[in-house]
């Protein structure tokens, strides 16, 4: 097999990485991220009408609670209403918006399939905790590598990981994908998975070390890469399979989950195999020269 | 081929333990009846999350006043009388939990009307008799049982009415202020809103009253069993509320299924076009995973939820990663000249360091989900944490031994049909 080129080629890599983390943080700094009510607050019905409807009448009904709502179509035959407003609306409110809706409609209680709300206090608190456990979860993870491998391939590791991270809120940002909790459940399994193929390599690394010359890291990298090239395709494959099948035929709540899932492992499976490693060699190297211009003086 | 070096007892094995896959398979998903008992059919004995089944979700804060301040016995006595008002509509199994210092988790499933059972929750059901003047007579303390009855009243209209039935002290309260109040107007408040407004007309010393201008029957007994269960004693404001309707939850569990088996169908096939025999052993793996994931769900009683689908399908993936690891380790080792057994004992040997530390920097990822995260987050957690469990297993074991006894059959000696 022909040898990949990722520590060779380092700078193309970390080019590509810088163009992509740049445009993300870009937009991030822009436009933002699109929260959802779990972030923000708000109320989420979802109602059965039987039939297709004119937007501008669910408008009339709506309009008196929120102005500022959300009116879209649900369901295979467009007969299910969604009314996302931004203010969280108490008991009586929504109780009084069901009741417009099953007069104008006809509706039984069954008809309305669901209802969401969440108080902007709440929306803080998740916020802040999912902060909280992505920064927990990268530590543990840097712990586990430096003290299983050594703290370079940790924090290595640990960069690749935040690029992953700025790449997927910067795909939400640039498309403005609404952004609620499973989002956070995402995220941090795609840490877990992203640094799971890149442990791979860096097992591979350890393990050729023996092989080659002390300091023959460019041999070394991309060696052990071109090694664990295939194995790391064909799993990020299986997963991408599995999850997007998910995404193509599941009901909305877990397309929430598929789809930073499918972008998370794609972006995962990249730096794993072009940053991580690239990075440990330029360091490595870096290391390297400096230890050898200090014996030359 | 050469027919001689076919190893009987290996063929044998690998037939039974294919079949006995399907058998269990079958077994799990179908179900069996011997007797009398009822074995496998997972799909009835699963533990399904409101999300597929339908259900009220709703996390109640208590407001702290300055005057009234929160503690944990109000709270605790809070979910008491909670549970006793959903308990007395009669509905199955609610869960309510304790979250933090001043939260309670309530989970009711399969509620046919979300806002009823909302209502019925919330409302701290804070019951005074007032008098003209504004002076509390008594409270809903006094009151040791109500109901919601029909009544034909003098003009002989058939209306729906609570009664209610004083304690002794609360007898002796309400004759007391039918007396002194006598002619003028006496206020019944729930929750500070004024519910009815009956004159006096005689002073009643039998320890019983009605609240009129109730809407129907149900408005009656639902009032009776908030008046029974008794006030909150704190203001529960809904912070969280999430409810799914019954048909809702139906159909994103059909569809989740569909969707999933298609996922894992795709990725057994991958295997099989991409490694070949090996792939079909994967895929025997792979079954045999699942099949100890359900069985292990269903006996923990772990709940299944729409997030808990998606970690499990993620975990397939996560499960042909390992026996990926493994198969490449076996053709590198068999490239280097080794011997097809030998190459897989020094492959698995190899490729259980890197299993262990891939699949520890998951499980960290699991754990932290389901220690800082909540409700769906959590589920999601569980199955995969299980999943990365035994995926571990199943690849490092199960698809071991399948190897050695497909090489050893001797059926398939050739390298192609491995993939090398």
């Amino acid at each position: 097999m022909k040898r990949i080129q990722v520590a060779e080629k380092n700078k193309l890599w970390f080019t590509l990485s810088l163009i992509l983390v740049t445009i993300s943080l870009g937009s991030l700094f822009i436009q933002g991220l699109n929260f959802g009510i779990d972030f923000i607050g708000g109320t989420i019905v979802t109602m059965e009408l039987h039939a297709p409807f004119e937007e501008a009448d669910a408008r009339g009904i709506v309009d008196k609670f929120d102005t500022g709502a959300d009116i879209t179509y649900a369901g295979d035959a467009k007969t299910q209403v969604i009314i996302t407003t931004k203010k969280s609306l108490n008991t009586e409110e929504r109780q009084a918006l069901f009741s417009g809706f099953q007069e104008k409609y006809n509706l039984q209680a069954a008809d309305l399939l669901s209802i969401d709300t969440v108080n902007p206090s709440i929306g803080k608190e998740m916020a802040s905790n999912a902060i909280i456990a992505i920064v927990v979860a990268v530590l543990l993870m840097l712990v586990y590598i430096t003290f299983r491998f050594e703290f370079l391939f940790g924090i290595t590791a640990v960069i690749a990981l935040v690029h992953d991270l700025i790449v997927v809120l910067g795909v939400y940002s640039i498309f403005q994908i609404q952004v609620n909790s499973p989002f956070i459940a995402a995220m941090l399994t795609v840490l877990g998975y992203s640094i799971m193929d890149t442990v791979v390599v860096f097992d591979r690394i350890r393990e050729n070390r023996p092989k080659f010359g002390k300091h023959a890291y460019l041999d070394l990298v991309d060696t052990s890469v071109t090694q664990t090239i295939v194995r790391s395709i064909n799993t990020s494959l299986t997963t991408l399979i599995a999850i997007t099948s998910l995404y193509i035929f599941g009901v909305p709540a877990i397309k929430d989950f598929a789809l930073p899932l499918m972008v998370g492992i794609a972006i995962g499976t990249y730096s794993s195999i072009f940053n991580a490693s690239a990075l440990w060699y330029t360091i490595k190297e870096y290391q390297f020269k400096r230890h050898e211009k200090a014996i030359a003086k | 081929m050469d027919k001689k070096n076919i190893h009987r007892k290996s063929v044998i094995k690998l037939i039974a333990i294919t079949l006995s896959i399907a058998l269990v398979g079958y077994i799990l998903f179908y179900g069996i009846t011997v007797g009398v008992y009822n074995i496998g059919n997972i799909g009835k004995s699963i533990n399904y999350g409101l999300d597929l089944t339908g259900g009220v979700n709703v996390v109640l804060e208590a407001q702290s006043t300055d005057a009234d301040p929160v503690t944990s016995e109000k709270i605790d006595s809070s979910i008491l009388t909670i549970r006793q008002r959903i308990d007395s509509i009669g509905v199955s199994e609610p869960t309510i939990t304790k979250q933090g210092d001043n939260r309670i988790r309530v989970s009711i499933p399969s509620v046919s009307d979300q806002e009823e059972a909302l209502n019925l929750i919330g409302k701290t059901a804070q019951l005074e008799f007032l008098g003209p003047d504004d002076s509390v007579i008594l409270t809903g303390k006094d009151v040791i049982d109500s109901k919601g009855v029909m009544q034909t009243d003098n003009s002989g209209v058939e209306k729906a009415v609570v009664t209610l039935k004083f304690s002794e002290e609360g007898t002796k309260l309400f004759a007391d202020a039918t007396q002194k109040y006598q002619g003028q107007i006496i206020k019944i408040k729930l929750d500070d809103e004024v519910i009815s407004s009956p004159t006096v007309n005689v002073v009643i010393t039998s320890g019983e009253a009605v609240i009129e201008g109730m809407k129907d029957i149900d408005e009656a007994g639902n009032l009776a069993s908030l008046i029974r269960g008794g006030a909150l004693p704190v203001k529960l404001e809904p912070v969280e509320i999430r409810t799914i309707g019954p048909t809702l939850g139906q159909n994103s569990l059909s569809e989740s299924i569909f969707a999933g088996i298609i996922g894992i169908s795709l990725v057994l096939i991958f295997m099989l076009v991409v490694y070949r025999g090996l792939g079909f052993l994967a895929d025997l793996a792979l079954l045999i995973y699942i099949i100890i994931v359900l069985t292990i769900m269903t006996a923990l009683n772990v709940t299944l939820t729409l997030p808990g689908i998606a970690g499990l399908i993620l975990t397939v993936g996560m499960a042909v990663d390992a026996n990926v690891i493994i198969f490449s380790r076996i053709q590198e080792e068999a490239r280097s000249g080794k011997s097809l057994l030998t190459s897989i004992d020094v492959g698995f040997a190899r490729a259980f360091g890197t299993i262990l530390d891939s699949n520890v920097t998951t499980l960290i990822a699991g754990f932290v989900l389901f220690f800082l995260g909540s409700g769906s987050v959590q589920g999601f957690a569980v199955t995969l944490i299980l999943g990365i469990l035994v995926s571990m297993f199943t690849a490092i074991v199960i698809t071991k031994r399948l190897i050695k006894i497909l090489v050893k059959t001797g059926l398939f000696n050739n390298n192609a049909f491995y993939g090398l």
